[in-house]
Parts: C-alpha cells; sequence; structure tokens
C-alpha cells in the first residue's frame, strides 16, 4: 500500500495537510488575492468557513480526499485534493499535468504548415479557434496578416462563431450532467452534433480540422454550405428556447447554481481569469469587442455580463452567448464575398491541385512547401484572440527559419483553473462539481 | 514623459506591440509600475531559452543571455498591451515573482520553473506543475532532446 502511494504520489505538488501548512502557502490559496496580510491569511487558514468554530477545527476533524483525475465530473483528468469537514470544503488545490504531451516542444519540431495540426488539438472542444490565433500570430510575423482574402476572414469568423456555439452547447451538456440533468447531457450533444456535422462538411473532420491555416483556409467553402448553415440557424435557437424550459427557469436548477462559486472582479482580474468567468463578476472584457481581430468591428453583437460572478452567471453568460453567435453567424452569411480563399503569395500558399499534374516547376514547389515549410523572417509576436473559454494567446519566436523557435500557448483554461480554490471555499462538496463545471476547463488546454 | 523615462528601461514596438527591455534588478519595479498605470492583469509569463539562438535583436544596452522571460500585460480599462521582456542569465536562473503584484501568475510561474529551470523568488508554491515531481532536467530547454522516454514493451518483435 504505501508503495503504491510512493509510486503515484505527486510529492510537493499536493495538497499539504493542516497541520504542515504554514501562513505562506494559505496566502497562496487565499490570501494573495483577497490582498490580506500574512498573519490574516493565517487566521483565514484556521476558520476558512465563517461558521466553523475555530477551537474546534484541528487535524483530526478534516480529511484530504482525492477527487479525480478519474471522476467523471472533472471533464478528463483534472484532480482536485480537497480538505474536507464534513461536507464543507475548506482548501482546494488542483494538480494538473495527467494529460501533458509536451505539445509546445512538439510544436518546435513542426513546421508553420504543421503547426495548425498540433495546436488545434490543445483546446479539443474549440479547435478552430487555436488554428486561428496560431495562424494569425504566423501571418504577423510574415507581414501578411492584412493580405489576407476577405473571403478567407469572413470564413473564419463564420467557422470560429460555430464553433463557440459547439463549444458552449457542449458546455450545456455536460453541466447538465454534472448537476444531474442527465437529459440535459443528450440535449447538448446532439445539438452540437448538429453543428459538427456542418464542420465535417466543411472540413472533412469532426474535430481537429487543421481547417484554418498561415494564409486562409484549407479549402474553399463546399457549394450549398450557406443553406447548411441557415438549416443550423434555425435548428438551434428553439432548442435552446427548450433549454430556458429544462433549466434556467427551475428552481432545481437555480438553487443548484445560484451563489455558488462566486467570485468578485477583483479577485477574478488578479487570478488572472478571462471569458465567462471574468465576464460573469460584470467586467466587461471580450476581446472580440475591446480589441478586435478579423471583421469582429463590422458586426453587432452584445458582450454578455453577469452581476453575481456566480455559476449561474456563468451558465446564463454562455446560453446568451450562443444566441450572439447566432446573431453573428448570421450578419456574416451575408457578407461572405466571392474571390479566393487562401492568399496569392507563392511563398505561403501551394500551387492548386490541378497545376501539379501538369506543371513540374509547381510539383517541385508543393513538394518543398509541405517537406521543408516556409521560411518566417526573425521576430516575436504574441496574438491573442476570444475563445470560448477565454483569452487564447499565442506567443512565436522566430530564428528565420522554417520551424518556431518558440511556440507557446496561453490556455485560459490553464488560468482559469486557478480559480477553483477561490471559487470553492466553504462551499459543499456537490457545489464542488457544479462550480468545476461552470469553469468549463478543458484538460487538454490546461496540461498541452 | 515619454514610457520609456517613465518605466525606465528600453521600449521597443515590432509589428505593432509594445514591448519593455528591463534589467533583472528593475523587473519588479517596472511591474509594478505598469500595475499602478492601469495594467491590471498579468496575462501570460512564460520563457524563452535562447541557447542555439542567441543573436536576435534588442535594444541598445541589454545584453542577451541565455533565458528570456516573457510577461504579457493588459489594461482592462486602456484597452492596450505590453510585454516585459527579461534577460535572465544561464548561471543563475533567478527572478523575482510577480505573485505579490498578480496572484494569478503562480501557475505561469511554475510552469516556466517546470519547463525551463528558471527559478522564482518569493513564489510560495515553486514545485513543478506538468511534469512529475521526481522528473529529471526541463524539456522545453533547448539542450533537452525530443523523446527520450523508454519504450515500455521491450519484448515485443519491432
Amino acid at each position: 500500500m504505501t508503495d503504491l502511494i510512493a509510486r503515484t504520489s505527486e510529492g510537493g505538488q499536493e495538497l499539504k495537510a493542516r497541520s504542515e501548512v504554514t501562513a505562506a502557502e494559505l496566502m497562496r490559496e487565499v490570501g494573495a488575492v483577497l490582498r490580506l496580510s500574512e498573519t490574516e491569511a493565517a487566521k483565514l487558514g484556521a476558520s476558512t468557513v465563517a461558521d466553523v468554530d475555530d477551537e474546534a477545527l484541528d487535524a483530526d476533524q478534516t480529511m484530504i480526499i482525492n477527487m479525480g483525475p478519474q471522476h467523471p465530473s472533472t471533464h478528463g483528468v483534472l484532480r482536485l485534493m480537497l480538505e474536507l469537514q464534513g461536507e464543507t470544503v475548506l482548501r482546494c488545490k488542483p494538480i494538473i499535468g495527467y494529460l501533458h504531451t509536451g505539445m509546445e516542444k512538439t510544436g518546435e519540431q513542426l513546421t508553420y504548415l504543421q503547426g495548425a495540426t498540433n495546436v488545434t488539438r490543445m483546446d479539443y472542444a474549440s479547435p478552430l479557434t487555436n488554428e486561428l490565433v496560431f495562424s494569425m500570430a504566423v501571418e504577423r510575423l510574415l507581414g501578411i496578416d492584412g493580405d489576407i482574402p476577405e473571403r478567407a476572414v469572413w470564413a473564419r469568423m463564420l467557422l470560429v462563431e460555430l464553433n463557440r456555439m459547439a463549444s458552449h452547447l457542449l458546455f450545456m451538456a455536460t453541466n447538465g450532467l454534472d448537476l444531474g440533468a442527465v437529459s440535459m447531457m443528450i440535449y447538448g450533444w446532439r445539438e452540437r452534433e448538429e453543428v459538427l456535422r456542418f464542420f465535417q462538411k466543411v472540413t472533412g473532420l469532426r474535430m481537429n480540422h487543421n481547417f484554418i491555416r498561415p494564409g486562409g483556409i484549407a479549402a474553399d467553402l463546399p457549394a450549398g454550405w450557406r443553406d447548411d448553415v441557415l438549416r443550423l440557424l434555425d435548428l438551434i435557437p428553439p432548442r435552446l428556447d427548450e433549454y430556458d424550459v429544462l433549466m434556467t427557469g427551475q428552481p432545481i436548477w437555480r438553487e443548484r447554481l445560484q451563489g455558488v462559486g462566486v467570485i468578485t472582479p477583483t479577485e477574478a482580474v488578479a487570478l488572472g481569469a478571462t471569458g465567462p468567468i471574468l465576464r460573469s463578476t460584470g467586467v466587461a472584457w471580450d476581446l472580440r469587442r475591446d480589441q478586435p481581430y478579423l471583421h469582429y468591428d463590422d458586426v453587432e453583437f452584445d458582450v454578455v455580463v453577469g452581476s453575481y460572478g456566480d455559476s449561474f452567471d456563468r451558465y446564463a453568460i454562455r446560453l446568451a452567448e450562443i444566441r450572439e453567435s447566432i446573431r453573428i453567424v448570421r450578419q456574416v452569411l451575408d457578407r461572405v464575398p466571392a474571390g479566393d480563399y487562401r492568399i496569392q503569395d507563392k511563398k505561403v500558399t501551394p500551387p492548386p491541385r490541378g497545376r501539379i499534374d501538369e506543371s513540374m516547376e509547381a510539383l517541385i514547389h508543393h513538394f518543398k512547401l509541405f517537406t521543408e515549410g516556409f521560411k518566417v523572417p526573425e521576430g516575436e509576436v504574441y496574438v491573442a484572440v476570444e475563445s470560448p473559454r477565454g483569452e487564447i494567446g499565442c506567443y512565436i519566436v522566430s530564428d528565420g527559419s522554417s520551424t518556431p523557435y518558440r511556440m507557446h500557448i496561453r490556455g485560459p483554461s490553464f488560468v482559469n483553473i486557478q480559480t477553483l480554490p477561490h471559487m470553492m471555499r466553504g462551499s459543499l462538496v456537490a457545489d464542488a462539481v457544479a462550480v468545476i463545471s461552470s469553469v468549463d476547463p478543458i484538460l487538454g488546454e490546461v496540461d498541452r | 514623459m515619454s514610457d520609456e523615462e517613465r518605466y525606465g528601461c528600453a521600449l521597443t514596438n515590432r509589428l505593432g506591440q509594445d514591448v519593455l527591455h528591463p534589467t533583472r534588478e528593475r523587473y519588479l519595479d517596472v511591474a509594478k509600475a505598469l500595475t499602478d498605470d492601469g495594467y491590471a492583469m498579468c496575462v501570460d509569463v512564460t520563457a524563452v531559452d535562447y541557447l542555439t539562438h542567441p543573436g536576435r535583436a534588442l535594444p541598445d544596452g541589454i545584453a542577451p543571455e541565455r533565458f528570456e522571460v516573457v510577461a504579457g500585460f493588459l489594461d482592462l480599462k486602456g484597452r492596450r498591451r505590453v510585454r516585459l521582456r527579461v534577460q535572465v542569465p544561464e548561471s543563475d536562473p533567478t527572478l523575482p515573482s510577480l505573485f505579490d503584484l498578480h496572484p494569478g501568475t503562480e501557475a505561469m510561474e511554475r510552469e516556466v520553473f517546470d519547463m525551463f529551470g528558471v527559478e522564482f523568488t518569493d513564489h510560495p508554491d515553486l514545485t513543478r506543475i506538468l511534469m512529475p515531481e521526481d522528473w529529471d532536467g526541463h524539456p522545453l530547454r533547448k539542450d533537452y532532446a525530443v523523446g527520450e522516454i523508454p519504450v515500455q514493451f521491450k519484448a515485443a518483435n519491432s
């Protein structure tokens, strides 16, 4: 038994027993965000819940349990160590890394053309957003970010917004499942599948598309894409209204979410939380509006904010964001112009398939692009876009060769799970499940 | 007063992005000045190992070192972004932690420590975050080779 513990233990990464915790470590967990002094933090550590009697609380009455990494409500392989007193969570520490596959290291080995296949697997619930941010960073380094054909830019917006819908629909499904609304899981998955079916038609794959590439998109939108999108836009809004009936207005649903996992604007900003978590606190920050990219400044949409910073706000924001995305998609539909879908820069774009059969030079060119790749001028750049989960950023350093010298993805989930200990402090174990669910972490992106 | 004077370090703008180049000693002061200036959120902390690419462009007076820690700041009200690039020498890879200013850097600095071996002083919990606790080496360093994990299925015919 002890051997097993030793072999599976993560040592210093784990949550320490109360008797071994110093005030400085408690600061890490709660004090630093609440801007407490060390003595105040120590006091807080003695009673992290207001109604717990300080004197009664000693090591015998609390226990540390593991939740995950194989717990179904942890959305993959998130492991939480919870210190409990009875049903109440006193402290919590997320332990991550179980899905770490060294994708940033891999990214240094792949050419810029291959890079999108790598990053698309990070946040697997919104793969197109990952491809977009990577492609935009590469284009900025190449100096072609202003020359991307209009059709490609609008198509990117279309795909990314549909992806936001798919991702939030997945959240609806898992959030319902986590809170015991099991039929909701089927409904959310059903609607998401409709969106993925469209992706399959456009990109050939349901997920991990590698469709948005440096220079544009991989292929033109297929014939009849407009009708398919219109069918989606007719199909989904009534289903969202059903969700309202099934969940939003239900007393049980509200009881489970309202006032659970509250976070203040100050805490959210201090912890670097972005996306629906930040917006649930009332901070209206959305990169699509505040630092527009693509053509987001040409379309109308609302940035939805909450007021209480609780799990219900985060649920409601995501539901409303699906509707906003539908609004954006409707506007995009009429504005996708005809024309090229890739930049006609021979350095970046391979010759069309038809030319390869006719021209030896085209064949060589094609071969060179896909084996050696194209060279990117020296420099470093950080580009950020709004993913369904928050700010996803891509930092690329180029040394002038055809592979990135360093490729770093700032994953919103990685930063957002730091809010878990704050949201969970003093809540019940059952609420802990609701809180994890409302943060909506994608572990592929957390661990990369 | 120009930004360069206000923060007391070189400021460059390439590809439309502002980058400050503080020295290691001035790093915390500059981060503090940025926070007071409205850059309320530290969005990203990462690092680069310039072992095999030493000749990168840096402003005058900044000597290139092996490691470079890159921290991104965001001003939510002014809708501005700025990036800090700090040189960290190989012989003494330490840097003060931003934790007291921005608690959200806790996980990011742990990741930099895990992947590059840069130590952040005054970080409350500097342990590995992605790799197992007993792992040797720091994977994103350039002298750390790709794919050297022994294969488990030794007995299988290959």
